[in-house]
C-alpha cells in the first residue's frame, strides 16, 4: 500500500545522499517501515526464502562458470574436474544443483499459497502474471542447467524437449533447427545453452524487482483474503517480518543443507554421470522431480483428436498448465479471496494439489497402462480445477469473511474485537 | 496524429506533408530494426561449417547379410541395415493402406548404379519421429520390436523391417535420408 515515507535522514551524509539518490529511503519505506498485514502466516515466507534461492544460485552458478568448459569434449570432464580438483568445487557444484530443486520446492509452495488465499485477484493480476512468468523462466533457466554436464540425460533431454517444437506444423522443423544451431543437438546447441543459463538469471532478478514493486503497491495479501483498512490491520515489516523471514530461511537452508552434505544425488539421476552419447538412447529419459508433472500432462496425449496429432496435442497442452495460470485472475470469478471462506472451492483446491503430486509421480513412470490412465486422470483434473472456479464463483455460497483483518484475527484467538482505533498496533517499533 | 493541436502554429502546413514524414520517420525506424534484427536472429541457424559436414560417403562393402552399420550424418545416427531375405519378405508382406504411415517398401528404397532397387539395403534416419530417440534393433542382442524391426525404449515405439511406424506413440515412418548410390558399395548420404 502506498503511504507517506516516515523516513528521516539522520546524518549530514544521509541527508546529503537523499537529496541526489534516495535509495535508503526506498529501502527504509520498503523494508523497515513497511505496513504489512498482522496475520501472514508461515506460507508467507517463502518469498523471502526465494530471493535467497536466487542469490544462491547466482553466486554459486558465477563460480562455476569460472571452472567449466561449454564444449561437447570439454563439458563432462570440466564438471568432474569440478567435483574432484577444484578447491570446494563439489561444495559449490552440490549447492548449486540441489539449489535448483530447492528453489522448485519453493517456488511450488509459494504459488500453492497464492493459490489458496487468492492472491491473484485484483488488485494483484500484475504482481501475480510477473510470478509466473519468472516460475516460467525459472524452467527455462533449470532445463539448459539441466544440459550443460552433458551427461547421457542431459543430452537426450535436450533432445526430447527441443523435438517437442518439431510437433508445430510447417514451422516446427525450421525453428528447432535454428534453436539447436545444427541438425541435432551439438556443441553449437551446448554453448548457446551455457550463454542462456548465465543470462536468464539475471533477467529473473529484473522480473522479481517488479515483482516485488508491484507487491508494494497494494501490499500483501493475507490469510483472511481481506484488504487492510486501517492501522490495526498491519505492522512494520521490520522487525515483525523481518524475524519472521530470517527464521523461516534458517530452517530451509537447514532442510537445503540436509541435501547438500548427506544425499547430493539423490534428487538427480544417475545416468547423467554416463557422458553423452549421442548414438544411443537411454532406456527411460526423465526430466529432473520438478517438471515431471508437465512431463506426465505432455506424455498423457495418445490418440489424435480433431485431426491434430497425439504429440502436438501433448505439446500444446503442457505450454497450456503454464500459461492458464496467466489468465487465472479472470477464471477465477469469485470475488472472496481466502478459501477458508469457500469450503467448496477449498476441497477443489486441495484435489487440484493432489492432481499435481500424482502427475508428478506418474511423469517419473513409463507412459504406458496404468501409469498413462494415471497421467491422464491427473491432466484432467489440473484443467478442470480452473473451469471449476470459472463457474464455481457464479454459483457458490461463500461463508461470511471478516470485517477486518483485525477482526479475523481476534475471532481465531477467540477474543472479542477490540475498537477499532489505530492504537492497536505495538507503535514502539516505529 | 495530434500535431495540429500540438503545434498550432503549424496549422497553415499541409498535413500530408507532416503525415508523411512521420510515416518516413516509422519506416525508415522499422527497417533499421530489422536489419539488425535479422543477424541477430540468423546468427542462431547452423553455421558454415555445420552445413558443410552435410553429406557423407559410406563405404558398404564390408556389410554382410543381416548386419547392421550405424554412422553419424549431420549429428544423428543413421541405419545401414543389410536385410536377410525373411527381413524383406516381411517388409513387402501386408497392405501398405492399412499403416499409420501409408507407405510402400520400394518408395522407402532408392535404386542403385544400375537402375535397380536395392531391396537388401536399407537407409534410415536412427530419430524415432515420436521426441526424437534413437530406437534399438541394430546391435546383436537388441529388442527389435514386436515387428522384428526397431524398436524406441523412450516412449515404446515399434518399427518393421523397413522403419514403418507399427505400434506405439510415434506418428511417422524413420525418415529416409537423401542418399545415392555412387557404386555398387558406396553410398553418398545428404
Amino acid at each position: 500500500m502506498s503511504h507517506q515515507s516516515t523516513y528521516e535522514p539522520k546524518t549530514g551524509f544521509e541527508r546529503w545522499l537523499d537529496a541526489r539518490l534516495p535509495i535508503v529511503r526506498l529501502a527504509y519505506d520498503s523494508f523497515v517501515d513497511f505496513q504489512t498485514p498482522k496475520n501472514l502466516n508461515m506460507w508467507y515466507t517463502f518469498g523471502g526464502i526465494l530471493a535467497v534461492c536466487l542469490v544462491i544460485q547466482i553466486v554459486t552458478g558465477i563460480v562455476l562458470a569460472m571452472h567449466y568448459s561449454p564444449t561437447t569434449t570439454g563439458a563432462f570432464d570440466s564438471v568432474e574436474r569440478i567435483m574432484r580438483d577444484v578447491n570446494y568445487g563439489w561444495l559449490i557444484r552440490y549447492i548449486h544443483a540441489n539449489g535448483a530443486s530447492m528453489f522448485f520446492l519453493a517456488v511450488y509452495i509459494h504459488i500453492f499459497r497464492g493459490l489458496y488465499y487468492g492472491s491473484y485477484k485484483a488488485p494483484r493480476e500484475i504482481l501475480w502474471i510477473l510470478g509466473v512468468a519468472i516460475f516460467f523462466l525459472m524452467i527455462m533457466t533449470a532445463f539448459m542447467g539441466y544440459v550443460l554436464p552433458w551427461g547421457q540425460m542431459s543430452f537426450w533431454g535436450a533432445q526430447v524437449i527441443t523435438s517437442l517444437i518439431g510437433a508445430l506444423p510447417l514451422v516446427g522443423e525450421p525453428i528447432q533447427t535454428w534453436l539447436l544451431g545444427g541438425f541435432g543437438v551439438d556443441n553449437a546447441t551446448l554453448n548457446r545453452f551455457f550463454s542462456l543459463h548465465y543470462l536468464l538469471p539475471f533477467v529473473i532478478f529484473g522480473l522479481v524487482a517488479l515483482h516485488v514493486w508491484a507487491l508494494h503497491v497494494p501490499g500483501n495479501n493475507n490469510p483472511a483474503g481481506v484488504e487492510v483498512s486501517s492501522k490495526s490491520d498491519t505492522v512494520p515489516f521490520h522487525p515483525y517480518y523481518t524475524v519472521k523471514d530470517a527464521f523461516a530461511i534458517v530452517v530451509f537452508l537447514m532442510l537445503f543443507a540436509v541435501f547438500v552434505f548427506y544425499m547430493p544425488n539423490v534428487l538427480g539421476h544417475t545416468d547423467n554421470y554416463i557422458p553423452a552419447d549421442p548414438l544411443s538412447t537411454p532406456a527411460h529419459i526423465v526430466p529432473e522431480w520438478y517438471l515431471l508433472p508437465f512431463y506426465a500432462i505432455l506424455r498423457a496425449f495418445t490418440a489424435d483428436f480433431l485431426g491434430i496429432p497425439a504429440k502436438l496435442l501433448g505439446v500444446l497442452a503442457m505450454f497450456a498448465a503454464i500459461a492458464v495460470l496467466f489468465v487465472l485472475p479472470w477464471l477465477d470469478t469469485s470475488k472472496v479471496k481466502s478459501m477458508r471462506y469457500r469450503p467448496v472451492a477449498r476441497q477443489f483446491f486441495w484435489l487440484f494439489v493432489v492432481a499435481c503430486l500424482a502427475l508428478g509421480y506418474f511423469g517419473g513412470q513409463p507412459a504406458e497402462g496404468i501409469y498413462l490412465i494415471g497421467a491422464q486422470i491427473g491432466t484432467a483434473l489440473y484443467f478442470g480445477y480452473f473451469a471449476v472456479l470459472f463457474v464455481l464463483g457464479l454459483v457458490e455460497k461463500p461463508d461470511a469473511i471478516p470485517a477486518s483483518i483485525a477482526a479475523s484475527v481476534h475471532k481465531q484467538h477467540k477474543r472479542p474485537a477490540p475498537e477499532p482505533i489505530g492504537g492497536a498496533v505495538p507503535q514502539a517499533a516505529e | 496524429m495530434t500535431d495540429s493541436s500540438i503545434h498550432p502554429g503549424a496549422a497553415g502546413d499541409d498535413p500530408n506533408r507532416r503525415d508523411f514524414i512521420h510515416i518516413m520517420a516509422a519506416a525508415t525506424g522499422a527497417v533499421g530494426v530489422g536489419a539488425v534484427a535479422w543477424p541477430f536472429i540468423d546468427q542462431m541457424n547452423p553455421a558454415a561449417d555445420t552445413l558443410a559436414l552435410a553429406s557423407i560417403d559410406v563405404d558398404i562393402s564390408s556389410l554382410s547379410e543381416g548386419q547392421e552399420l550405424t554412422v553419424f550424418w549431420r549429428n544423428r545416427p543413421v541405419y545401414i541395415r543389410y536385410r536377410t531375405a525373411a527381413e524383406i519378405d516381411a517388409a513387402k508382406a501386408g497392405d501398405a493402406e492399412t499403416l499409420r504411415d501409408k507407405q510402400t517398401d520400394e518408395a522407402r528404397l532408392v535404386a542403385g548404379p544400375d537402375g535397380q532397387l536395392k531391396p537388401q539395403i536399407l537407409v534410415l534416419e536412427g530419430v524415432c519421429t515420436h521426441l526424437g530417440c534413437a530406437p534399438k534393433g541394430g546391435k546383436v542382442g537388441d529388442v527389435k520390436g514386436d515387428y522384428e524391426g526397431w524398436f524406441c525404449p523412450c516412449h515404446g515405439s515399434h518399427y518393421d523391417t523397413s522403419g514403418r511406424i507399427r505400434k506405439g506413440p510415434a506418428p511417422k515412418n524413420l525418415p529416409v535420408p537423401p542418399y545415392a548410390y555412387l557404386s555398387d558399395t558406396v553410398i553418398k548420404i545428404g
